[in-house]
């Protein structure tokens, strides 16, 4: 009897301990531990370490997207323009750089810094237009950037043709594209960088406050002092600026100008945002949940891939994990709810 | 599916006293009561809402719950309107033992509640709001002109000027709950519940509504009763059940029981009074406005002014301008005509930044709407306005730690309950968020408060912290104003109330004349006059 209730207590001990852990990460790490732990027994070649940087590499794209989608979501927004912004960038950062590296043969580093600048200040600029209908113009964010995506995705269009840019510097490729640090690619160290200045953007400045004010009620922002239209403006141009910075590691990788890159990226943002338990409408949101939110889809698809499932099959899996995620976050709102009284 | 009415004529009846007699013979008869609740008992996961609650409602009674903020009401009329279930306890309605299990069940019983929270959808009609979910249909087909002809009918007995076809977000607050009180009135009633009705009601719609509530008493209604309000109380209320903690405290006749003893009994304790005494000190002039008028219209031609070591209040009818005129000094109408001086500084047009940088704080009515970011914590609620403070922030960057130890004070001084900065505001008591909205503009140096209805849904005990603040504030030599709807709160905290009157001033009253008829004599009087 005595001893009955003993296990009984224990196991009441553990189930608290579950309950309060579930509550403070979230869901998403134990699906992460979940997935690995299915895709190490699906592939012998998923749980390696060549393959694990490949996975960190992959998804690098995907969390700089995502974590600049996160300011527009925090706001009480969206960016569906995150696509056209990727593909833009690359157009005008290939054609420039291809441009003056063809006048110019002999400097190099000029044509890939003067391409990069022109690629992220085209993406920026889409993000800014974002920001001003938002914010000055009261559009809706949703039709703001679905608007502004068509009016990119033409523009970008036009500017090719609809071919692909060639003919920017080898260096380029081998530097942003495939180059590594410590052995490790170039990519992930950008977008190791980009946590770094966007989590003490979130969480160290008042500006970063900010976001999750106005999210939270914007009409207590407001009456607190702060210029709410200028913190919305900034929330489209960090998201534009983080899907620039996308755009141009893509560029490099690819190693062309791409007008039809990204197209995928706004509702992959939002998913990975949504699962990392960013709010829909707006005011709670964190950068470290966002990256593994990213890492969790990237992980999903190449697990996937090596499992040698099929890639329509894969779309399904993808759907149904959003939902399943989404739905154990109501889930841990009710357990946090019973917790805390 | 047809609506059944209760049906009621508007008439002269006089003051319930009969009514009250009646009762106490009906009680002393033994007669059948309406509902009974016996050990009711209510427990979250780590929590126990409700604890052995009684409460007995007899036919044609009203029943006032009386507790403070977190003291239960609100869970308790939710097990009896079908929201929540006990976890423990019977409920007896008319003598038989009854389970309810929806919020439909129950008004089909004929038990109606009309919540705090409002139920209603903005973008429908007043008309499609009160029958929604029993809608007149002519073989599946609705039938909008019998229901637009009904509602006129409920609206009409009740005596709210509202329109049927007129769409709910365009109204106001007092109206919508107009609205939520004509819902409860579309069935037949056994039982009633109001929670504050009257709350965003002005003293004629509030008296139309106490007419009602007499009418139903006459016809056997059960009525349960919640308010802060110890003039209702005296007014309408016929016995009184008191909650503290979830507990059940007492049972009394309101007759009997003066308002000294409801305190004591509500919050445990010895409360003094309500209202402090404040040693006014005008000096300097901090405020002064002249002839403004606004572009929408809510404002024409008003100047006041206000000192440092003073309490102005605003008194008015809702839609008299009281809150937009402070409004517009913030910056948060625009301005047609006039200016507006602070400090002797002309601020016409200010926005709230600006304001704030000068010391002009304005503290919003709705914490909901305007007031706090309900899903984000304590902390940083409270140190929103006043993060660019030097010793808050460095460059762009915040000092968290010093901004720790700020909100906490702060917290501390106004004594939140429970003591977690950390927590999100929406999981607060009413009570307690309006202290966190109030120690935001501790965080700034501030010249002038404006409090815009400082005490809207808080208790008793609450009311006298928030009111010893405020007095705080001006004895400490600032210049505080208070715009309010409730009488006593004007009439014992300010030594010079303006009376506003569709966005004009219609009156400046000093010191001792500061009276509750000279207040209202000025509210209505021009009505009168038409």
């Amino acid at each position: 009897m005595n001893s009955i209730t003993k296990t009984q207590q224990e196991t009441r001990k553990i189930f608290y301990w579950f309950k309060v852990t579930f509550v403070r990460l979230g869901v998403l790490p134990f699906l992460l531990v979940l997935a690995i732990a299915i895709f190490t027994f699906l592939s012998d070649n998923f749980l390696t370490g060549r393959n694990m940087m490949n996975v960190l590499r992959q998804s690098s794209y995907l969390m700089l997207v995502a974590m600049g989608q996160m300011f527009a979501l925090l706001t009480g927004g969206f960016d569906l323009s995150v696509g056209t912004i990727v593909a833009i960038t690359s157009v005008v950062g290939a054609t420039v750089m291809a441009s003056i590296y063809s006048v110019y043969p002999e400097s190099v580093m000029l044509a890939i810094s003067i391409g990069i600048i022109a690629g992220v200040a085209a993406g920026i600029t889409i993000g800014f237009v974002n920001g001003l209908g938002v914010s000055i113009f009261n559009v809706n964010p949703f039709m703001m950037t679905l608007g502004m995506s068509s009016v990119g995705f033409g523009i970008a269009l036009y500017m090719t043709g609809g071919t692909p840019v060639y003919g920017m510097p080898a260096e380029f490729s081998d530097i942003f594209g495939f180059g590594q640090l410590l052995s490790i690619p170039s990519p992930i160290w950008v977008c190791f960088l980009s946590i770094i200045v966007l989590t003490i953007l979130a969480n160290w400045t008042r500006t970063g406050r900010y976001f999750y004010a106005v999210g939270g009620n914007l009409k207590a922002a407001q009456l607190s002092g702060i210029n709410t239209r200028k913190v919305l403006m900034f929330a489209y141009v960090i998201s534009g600026a983080a899907a620039a910075v996308c755009g141009i590691l893509l560029t490099a990788r690819l190693d062309t100008g791409e007008a039809n890159i990204g197209s995928n990226f706004p509702l992959e943002s939002i998913a990975a945002c949504v699962i990392a338990g960013v709010s829909l409408r707006g005011g709670a949101g964190r950068i470290e949940n966002v990256v593994l939110g990213a890492l969790f889809i990237s992980l999903i698809t190449n697990g996937m891939n090596l499992a040698r499932i099929e890639s329509y099959l894969q779309t399904v899996v993808i759907g149904s994990l959003l939902i399943i995620a989404v739905i154990a976050d109501q889930v841990r709102l009710k357990v946090m709810a019973n917790l805390q009284d | 599916m047809v609506t059944q009415q209760a049906h009621i004529t508007v008439g002269d009846i006089p003051m319930a006293v009969n009514a009250r007699e009646e009762i106490n013979k009906l009680c002393a008869k033994d007669v059948q009561p309406l509902l009974e609740l016996k050990n009711i008992t209510k427990q979250y996961p780590g929590v126990t809402a409700l604890q052995d609650i009684q409460l007995t409602v007899m036919p044609g009674e009203v029943h006032i719950l009386f507790g403070e903020n977190g003291a239960g009401k609100s869970t308790l009329i939710s097990t009896i309107a079908g929201v929540q279930h006990p976890t423990e306890g019977q409920i007896l309605f008319k003598g038989e033992p009854t389970i309810l299990n929806s919020v439909h069940e129950a008004r089909g019983l004929g038990i109606s509640a009309v919540f705090q929270e409002f139920s209603l959808v903005p973008q429908l009609t007043v008309a499609q709001n009160i029958f929604l979910g029993a809608e007149d249909q002519n073989y599946g087909i609705l039938d909008h002109r019998e229901n637009n002809r009904k509602a006129k009918e409920i609206l009409d007995r009740l005596g709210f000027e509202l329109v049927p076809e007129s769409k709910v977000e365009y109204l106001g607050r007092a109206e919508h709950q107009m609205i939520e009180i004509a819902k409860a009135f579309r069935s037949d009633l056994s039982i009633l519940i109001l929670d504050e009705p009257t709350a965003s009601l002005t003293d004629r719609e509030t008296n139309r509504l106490f007419k009602l509530v007499n009418q139903l008493r006459e016809k056997g209604v059960g009525i349960i009763y919640i308010t802060h309000r110890m003039s209702e109380i005296k007014k309408i209320g016929d016995r009184i059940t008191v909650l503290r903690d979830g507990k059940y405290i007492t049972t009394v006749n309101a007759k009997e029981s003066s308002e000294d003893q409801l305190l004591t009994l509500m919050t445990g304790r010895v409360i003094d009074k309500v209202f402090p005494t404040v040693k006014f000190n005008p000096q300097g002039l901090v405020l002064e406005v002249r002839n403004l008028s606004t572009t929408d219209g809510s404002l024409k031609n008003v100047s006041i002014d206000v000192r440092e070591g003073e309490i102005v209040g605003l008194a008015g009818l809702v839609g008299s301008g009281k809150s937009e005129l402070l409004r517009s000094c913030f910056g948060l109408h625009n301005v047609s005509e006039g200016c507006v001086m602070f400090n002797g500084e002309n601020v016409t047009g200010f926005g709230p930044k600006k304001m704030l940088d000068r010391g002009f704080f304005y503290n919003p009515p709705d914490r909901k709407n305007e007031g706090l970011a309900m899903i984000r914590n304590c902390r940083e609620n409270i140190t929103l306005p006043s993060l660019d403070r030097e010793d808050l922030s460095s460059g762009p960057f915040l000092k968290r730690y010093k901004e720790l130890i700020l909100a906490k004070s702060l917290a501390t001084k106004l004594q939140l309950h429970p003591m977690n900065i950390e927590r999100e505001v929406e999981h607060f008591s009413g009570g307690n968020q309006q202290k966190v909205l109030l120690a935001k503009c501790l965080t700034r140096n501030v010249k002038l408060y404006v409090f815009d209805e400082p005490t809207v849904g808080v208790d008793v005990g609450t009311r006298t912290e928030i009111y010893q603040f405020i007095a705080a504030l001006c004895e400490a030599g600032a210049a505080v104003v208070i715009i309010s709807s409730d009488l006593p709160e004007i009439i014992h905290l300010s030594n010079r109330a303006y009376v506003m009157y569709r966005g004009e001033l219609k009156k400046e009253l000093h010191e001792n004349d500061i009276t509750e008829q000279n207040l209202l004599k000025n509210f209505f009087e021009r009505e009168e006059e038409q």
